[in-house]
Order: structure tokens, then sequence, then C-alpha cells
């Protein structure tokens, strides 16, 4: 556990009218961490993201990020301080501009360094340059995912949410993300990778949290899980 | 027909049709990201029309002075309406919201009502009669100062939507608004914002028809109709189909009163409005931008 958290969730509660969805969770993302947030479908992951990110309000617990209490507040605030979700979906404008796209990634934050930051996605992802004038909408499913974390970092942040970034690549599009990801950690910035492809995670992460039902039921490195007798059960089929 | 009876009615068709547009443009705009048709509109252009008159009988400003005022408060109240009446009393449901106009259109009608009777006004202004040969016709200057501003704020708004960051998150919250809140884009704002974008269309609209037109408490009803027509012939919430849509429907009024006789212009706008939903019920323009 990291001794000054990034990320800091406690006790967490949070669901959709009159469902609960999340039921008390317990989380951290140290400082250049890269953490995983692994489960099947349904189990929560999403709303947990839409919960730190102020989309679904938190019923009870708290959320810390960068030393601020950060579960009342609104998303454009929660943008400015740094925590940024990449959405499961992309979520990119597809009526605009690949370069209107990223522009928009920096609205509420960074905007002075708007163009060197674009220069950086464009030398992270060349393929966007090539297309920057393109509709967003006439992407291919990798370069749409490639969008939506570029837009992400046009942002500056502080800690970077990825949910499910693999979800609809073929294999090799989702080794080259996966290597991506790692590099982007590598450079220091902090990683919360909520994912359902549990082996290509643990490979990457430095901790992990099994997500079920809406409760933490595991956590630990990666060789702890891959050690644990019921995850091998569960999700990698040994 | 001859072409110097044909040409001067295509031309005052235009003119017309330029601010028919202009008010269709505040309507489309705030339908295209706020996914409903805005029934306070026609009341509101009304208010306008009524702040112009009287800005004009009680301060003696004239309504191309009055418009530097008359928009910018106008994009105030509609912003404040939007932000702190309808978006709260709507509770985030998109039916709500159209009752919501729709009862503040009612509101203001009938306030307008009582406070100024159902009379009939009009202004006289130094320029109201003045005209200016054309291409062998004679078009009225204050007509043509509507057609020029109001062909002028549709570029400028388009520019707005296109180059501004403010203009690029109406965009976005309008396609994918889970995307622009994660973007950091604050979506009550950017609803509020262009709200209060449609209010100033038709307060300037208000300026440039009240030298040459009246006023009473319904008279905005009449040309939001017209308005819906466009917006629903140029593409529900394209700009470009908004401004296209108008001059076009100006000049199908204009030709239908010349052939059909005065009182009967406006059936021409109805009947292709009803052909169009038969035949391209998603717009001349064909995309739903
Ligand atoms: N907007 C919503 N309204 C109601 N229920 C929802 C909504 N979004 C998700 N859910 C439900 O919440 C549960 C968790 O969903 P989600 O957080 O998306 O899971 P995951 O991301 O792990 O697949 C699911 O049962 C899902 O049906
Ligand atoms: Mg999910």
């Amino acid at each position: 556990m990291p001794a000054n958290p990034l990320l800091k969730v406690s006790g967490l509660h949070a669901g959709y009218g009159e469902v609960e969805i999340l039921r008390g969770i317990d989380l951290e993302v140290g400082q250049g961490d890269i953490v995983a947030v692994l489960g099947s479908n349904g189990v929560g992951k999403s709303t947990l993201n839409l919960a730190l990110s102020g989309i679904v309000k938190a019923r009870q617990g708290t959320i810390e990020f960068d030393g601020h209490a950060i579960h009342r507040e609104r998303p454009p605030a929660i943008v400015a301080s740094g925590l940024i979700h990449v959405p499961e979906g992309r979520r990119i404008f597809p009526n605009m501009s690949v370069s209107d796209n990223l522009d928009l990634g920096s609205y509420r934050r960074a905007a002075k360094h708007r163009a060197q930051n674009r220069e950086r996605v464009f030398a992270i992802f060349p393929r966007l340059r090539e297309r920057a004038t393109q509709r967003a909408g006439t992407l291919s499913g990798g370069e749409q995912q490639m969008l939506a974390i570029g837009r992400g970092l046009m942002a500056e942040p502080k800690l970077i949410i990825l949910d499910e970034p693999s979800l609809g690549l073929s294999p090799l599009l989702v080794e080259e993300m996966f290597g991506m990801i790692l590099r982007l950690n590598k450079e220091g910035l902090a990683v919360l990778l909520v994912e359902q492809n549990v082996v290509q995670s643990l490979d990457i992460v430095h901790r992990a949290y099994i997500l079920e039902h809406g409760s933490i039921v595991m956590s630990g490195t990666p060789d702890e899980l891959r050690s644990n007798a019921d995850l091998k059960r569960a999700f990698l089929g040994l | 027909m001859h072409l110097t009876i044909l040409i001067p009615a295509i031309l005052n068709g235009l003119l017309t049709g330029a601010v028919y547009a202009l008010i269709a443009l505040g309507l489309t705009l705030v339908y295209g990201v706020l996914h409903i048709i805005n029934f306070a509109h026609g009341a509101m252009l009304t208010a306008a029309l009524f702040a112009a008159f009287f800005m004009h009988k009680l301060l003696g400003l004239d309504p191309y002075i009055a418009v530097f005022i008359l928009s910018p408060a106008f994009f105030a109240l509609g912003y404040a309406l939007q932000r702190f009446v309808i978006g709260p009393a709507a509770h985030g449901s998109d039916s709500n919201i159209l009752l919501v106009t729709l009862g503040l259109s009612v509101v203001i009608e009938n306030a307008m009502l009582h406070f100024f009777r159902a009379d009939t006004r009009t202004i006289d202004v130094p320029y109201g009669f003045s005209v200016v040969p054309v291409a062998g016709a004679y078009l009225s200057v204050p007509r043509l100062v509507g057609f020029g501003v109001a062909v002028l704020v549709a570029v400028l708004l388009w520019a707005l939507l296109t180059r501004s960051d403010t203009g690029k998150a109406i965009r976005a919250v309008a396609k994918e608004k889970l995307g622009a809140e994660l973007s950091g884009i604050d979506v009550s704002h950017i609803y509020a914002v262009t709200f209060g974008l449609g209010a100033a269309c038709v307060a300037i609209a208000a300026c440039l028809l009240i030298p040459t037109y009246y006023v009473n408490p319904h008279v905005g009803t009449g040309f939001v109709l017209v308005a819906f027509t466009i917006v629903v012939l140029g593409g529900m919430g394209s700009i470009p189909g908004a401004l296209i849509g108008g001059l076009f429907v100006g000049v199908v009024e204009s030709l239908c009163g010349l052939y059909l006789g005065e009182s009967l212009g406006q059936i021409g706008i109805f009947l292709m409005f009803i052909l169009v939903l038969l035949f391209r019920p998603s717009g001349l323009m064909g995309e739903r931008a």
C-alpha cells in the first residue's frame, strides 16, 4: 500500500435509483502507480469509474484525490484537479475532427500547453496525426481508442482511469495498447486500469483489485493473485 | 409572369427569408444541443419586439442601437431561464423541459396580454420607407439591413461553433454528453449558453423586424410556426440548413403570395412542410448535423 496515496477510496457506496451497485469499496493508487481493477461484465467497474469522476453520486464513503475530498465535487471540478477518466466505449465526439477532439481534452485543464501536448499525443499515436482533420466518427475502433486516450492526455492528468481500453480490439492491437499504457506509466503517469482482460492486465500492473458484485473480494500484487486458487478458477480458467 | 415582377418577388422573399432564418437558427440550435423544441421561442420573440418597441417609444433608441443592448440582455435572460428555471424544473427529463418551455410561453404571452392589451403597435423611424433600386427592383432599406445582419449573424454563429472552445463544447455536448462531461465541460452551463444564444438570435431578429413590422402579444407565434417549418426543412439541428431553409421559405412565401394572392402566401410554406415530412423527413439538407 502506498504511504501517501494519490487516490484513496474508503467505504464507497453508489448506484442508480433504488439499486445499489457499489457496496463499500476500499482502494488506493499511489503516485506513479499502475493499478488494475479486474472483474467480469456487470460487477460495477464502470460504475466505480463514474463515481470517481462525479457522474454517479457517492452515497456513502469518501474519495480523496491529491489530498482533497472529491466525492461531493461536480465533474468539471474533478477534471480540473487532474483526475481524468477515459470511458468505456471511447465516447469521442464523432461529428468533430480528430484535432478538435484533442482540443476539447484541454477544455478545462492545461489549455495553455495545448499545442505542445497535441504534439506529444501525435508522437505517441502517429496514426492520429495522419487523421488530424478527419471526422472522429470515421476512425477505426483502435484509432478511436487512441483518440480517447489522447484526449485524456491533453489534460495533463495526474491520474488516468482507463475503462476497458482493450475492448473490441484485435489481439495484436491489445498487445500494442497494453505496451503503450505501460510506457505512459514508466514516464511517471499514475494509471487505474479497469479491465476484464485479467491475464494481460496482470502482466503490466503493480497491484490489482478483484471486483465482484460491487465489492472488492481480493487484492494484491500480480504474483500473489496469480497464485491464488480461487482466482485461477474464476478468471484464469486454470 | 413577367420578369420585372418575378425578380422583385424573389428578392423580397430572400429579405424576409433571412429574418425567418435568424429566428429558425435559435430554434434549431437549441434543438440540436438540448434535443427539445423550445416552445417559448415565439413568446421570447414577442417579448423582444415589445422591448425594442418600448426602447424606441420611451427612450428614443433606434432599434439598430437597441440591438446592442437587447441581444446581450436576451442572452443573459435565456441563460438564466435555462440554468435556474427550465433546467432545475425539468429534473433531467427531456419531456419535462418541453412542458416547462410550453408553460413559460403561456406565462409570457399572458403577461404581455395583461400589460400591453391586444393592441397592435408600430414605430416610426426616418428610414422606415426608404428604398434602393437593386436589379430593377426597389427594395426596402430596413429589410435589406435585416437581410445583411441576419446572414452576418449566421456566419458569426457558425464561426463561434467551429472555432471557439465554447462553440466546440456546444457541439460536443450535442452529440456526446458523457464524453463532454468527462472532458470537464460543464453541461448545464453549455445548455444555458445555447439557450442564451437562441434568445439573442430572437432579440436581433426583433430589432431587425420592428422598423417595418408591428408588435402585439401574439405576433411571435406566426413567426415560430414558419421557423419550425424551416428547422424541419433544413434538418433538425443544422445551422446551414436553417439559413438556406429560411431563404428558401421566404422565396416560396413571396411567390405564392404573387400567384395566389397576398393572404395565401403562407399556404405554400405549410404545403411544402407537409411534402417534406412525407418525402424527406430528415430535411432537405439530409444530414442530422
Ligand atoms: N445507468 C444505469 N442505470 C441503472 N443500472 C445501471 C446503469 N448502468 C449500469 N447499471 C447496472 O449496474 C451494474 C454494474 O454495471 P457496470 O458498472 O457497467 O459494470 P461493469 O463495468 O463491471 O461491466 C449492472 O448490473 C448494470 O446493469
Ligand atoms: Mg464497464
